[in-house]
């Protein structure tokens, strides 16, 4: 007996010594998912092509569609009305003062706008496109940067064909060496300016903080 | 998110302006006083009257079921600044940093930022899926997840990756609540991410995972599978009680020292791949475009920095003598090891004194006690972190970024303190 209960010790013990980070015990919670579960949920599309449903969808069918669910914020031609994000035009802009980060001038993947689309919009009314809608949407806005003619028909099998302008202009963080120096052993602690600070800019010339008298509307 | 502001919304106070009836400068401004309060002449009756609070029967037990701030802590919310984006169910609040102290964010008070509005969860009909690239795809109920082996409690902050993207071109904000108030530093409960991950069995071709949000924006980014199984916790706590509903509530992914948008909240799904997916917040939102018009993406880290929250330009300083200055430090590569303080503009650093635990990818609390003089000051702080990473200047920055990028600007911040008391946002060279 005793010596069953030493062993039992000794298990217990290992059980304890496991580092941290080792494959844990299945605890066997959670149930199996079903297909079609992931289904449902697992609509994400890749660059290359990955996630992308059956389906097509022309510039033409997508401009119908988008003056009547979309132009209400991102404007007729793409401009964005108020502040709504603009999806058009900006090419050439991004190294200059105020880029306009659009779909034709900055996104990399039109898988991108294909997969927004079908996960996020219409705002307010998410994923009640179909995928033929959704496709015609993506042409059209494609259509709306010159990226691809009035006929131009979108569909799962030429989708990996379409490419943005802007991909190659994408790399990865490079802070650690292009930053370098902002690791530094001993930072200036006395007199490390030779003349007094001079002010450059006030942010109450600009005034646009909120009032700070009036806290934020309750509705 | 971080465009020019635009003037219109702002008629009111300019028209106030104008017509000399603008508060809160002017009645600082008369209020400076020296020292002490000085010798009392009179006797004071708050202390030789009785007060109601004194004679009467206060509220009993249970008539504060939930308790609140008091009546008299009102003005301490959260805030935002409506001319930044055209919704508010797409948009940004601010911690009010100011009227805050420790390293602990209060529930109520941690900044807000949705791409959808506040999805309200029934936890009983929430569900966690992970499929993908592993043996085998489960879904878990929120009663799963709490049944779960090796639950941990830890303090991170989560900064959006936008914060202070509006300083970006010079000062902008006046307050630290607005320049520096998409943070907050909590309590998590919750599980690895690796033992739900374990449970699924990632098979050898999975390298990184892409979480997904319940909401209508269905967040989703691409984290690399080694993040994924070194720290990140699936929490379903914050300050030892549920999330809030505004902060993922029932369950939320917590991403340590990176980027707040990759902490997806009100989490359903995780998918494990074999590349990452390019979602759109991490294509066209929350890369950086760079002066040469390129961009760098996947600029998850947060790196070192810190503010001083008082003075500040909502706190403005308004007696002489003996002042506190106080404000927060965090880093996303680590613990933070040192803030320096300077009131002279850079030119001399005094190292401030930490208070609280300093733990890694979490919050810290400096101070400096002082004696305000009356002089003008330009205070500054400068957060150095255990992997030796100094706080650069705004100046700095922009010599390797330009000012388009809008994101993952931790430039040291200056606060002008006049004469008058008053702090202003300023930049100086």
């Amino acid at each position: 007996m005793s010596r069953l209960r030493n062993g039992l010790l000794f298990v217990a013990l290992l059980a304890f010594a496991l580092p941290a980070g080792a494959q844990t015990k299945k605890t066997g919670l959670g149930r199996a998912a079903l297909a079609e579960e992931i289904a449902a949920w697992d609509i994400d599309v890749r660059p290359d092509g990955a996630g992308l449903p059956v389906g097509r969808g022309s510039v033409k069918q997508g401009e119908e569609i988008y003056l009547e669910r979309c132009a209400a914020c991102h404007g007729e031609f793409g401009e964005g009305a108020g502040r709504y994000p603009v999806l058009a035009g900006g090419a050439g802009t991004l190294n200059k003062e105020n880029p306009d980060k659009t779909i034709g001038s900055f996104w990399p993947y039109a898988s991108t706008v294909f997969d927004y689309v079908r996960r996020a919009m219409p705002f307010g009314n998410a994923q009640s496109l179909t995928p033929d809608e959704t496709y015609a949407l993506t042409a059209y806005m494609l259509n709306m940067n010159d990226l691809v003619k009035e006929d131009f028909e979108l569909s799962k099998e030429n989708f990996a064909q379409v490419q943005l302008p802007n991909a190659a202009n994408f790399y990865d963080d490079d802070r650690e060496t292009t930053e370098k120096a902002f690791w530094k052993a001993n930072p200036c602690m006395k007199d490390c300016k030779p003349e007094a600070p001079r002010i450059l800019g006030r942010a109450r010339a600009l005034d646009v903080t909120p009032d700070n008298k009036s806290g934020p509307r309750v509705e | 998110m971080a465009d020019k502001p635009r003037s219109e919304p702002l008629d009111r106070r300019r028209f106030l302006k104008a017509a000399g009836l603008a508060g809160a400068g002017a009645a600082v401004a008369s209020t400076v006083a020296s020292g002490s309060a000085g010798a009392q002449q009179t006797p004071d009756p708050l202390i030789t009257e009785v007060q109601d609070w004194n004679r009467y029967l206060g509220d009993g037990v249970q008539a504060r079921p939930y308790g609140s701030p008091s009546q008299f802590e009102k003005h301490v919310v959260r805030r935002d600044v409506e001319w930044l984006t055209v919704s508010r169910e797409s948009s940004v609040n601010f911690t009010p940093l100011h009227e805050l102290d420790g390293i602990i964010t209060p529930s109520g008070l941690a900044f807000e930022r949705h791409h959808g509005g506040i999805a309200e969860i029934d936890p009983a009909k929430h569900r966690l899926m992970i499929n993908g690239l592993v043996d085998k795809p489960l879904v878990f109920t929120m009663d799963d997840l709490k049944r779960m082996p090796g639950r941990i409690n830890r303090a991170y902050f989560l900064e959006c990756a936008a914060n202070s993207g509006m300083e970006w071109r010079g000062a902008q904000l006046n307050g630290c609540q607005f320049t520096h108030g998409m943070i907050h530093n909590v309590w998590y409960t919750g599980i690895p991410l690796k033992t739900l991950l374990d449970e699924a069995g990632v098979k050898t071709s999975g390298k990184w995972i892409m979480p997904e949000g319940a909401d209508s924006s269905a967040m989703t980014r691409s984290i690399p599978i080694e993040k994924a199984m070194k720290d990140c916790l699936v929490a379903f706590g914050m300050n030892g009680e549920a999330l809030r509903p505004e902060q993922g509530y029932p369950v939320r992914l917590v991403v340590p020292g990176w980027e707040g948008n990759m902490w997806v909240k009100w989490l359903r799904r995780i998918e494990v791949g074999d590349e990452p997916w390019h979602a759109r917040e991490e294509t066209s939102k929350y890369t950086d475009l760079l002066a040469d018009g390129r961009s760098r993406r996947f600029t998850w880290i947060m790196d070192a920095k810190s503010v001083v929250t008082n003075p500040s330009p909502q706190a403005p300083l308004k007696r002489k003598g003996p002042n506190v200055l106080t404000g927060i430090a965090w880093s996303g590569r680590g613990a933070i090891q040192r803030v320096d303080v300077t009131l002279d503009g850079g030119r001399n650093w005094t190292t401030a004194r930490l208070d609280g635990p300093s733990m890694p990818l979490s919050m810290a609390r400096f101070y400096l006690d002082f004696d305000w003089d009356g002089r003008e000051l330009m205070i500054q702080s400068r957060a150095m972190d255990d992997t030796g990473y100094v706080q650069p200047t705004k100046h700095e920055l922009r010599q390797v970024r330009g000012v388009n990028s809008i994101y993952h600007n931790n430039g040291i911040q200056t606060w002008l303190v006049r004469q008058d008391g008053e702090v202003e946002n300023v930049e100086i060279a």
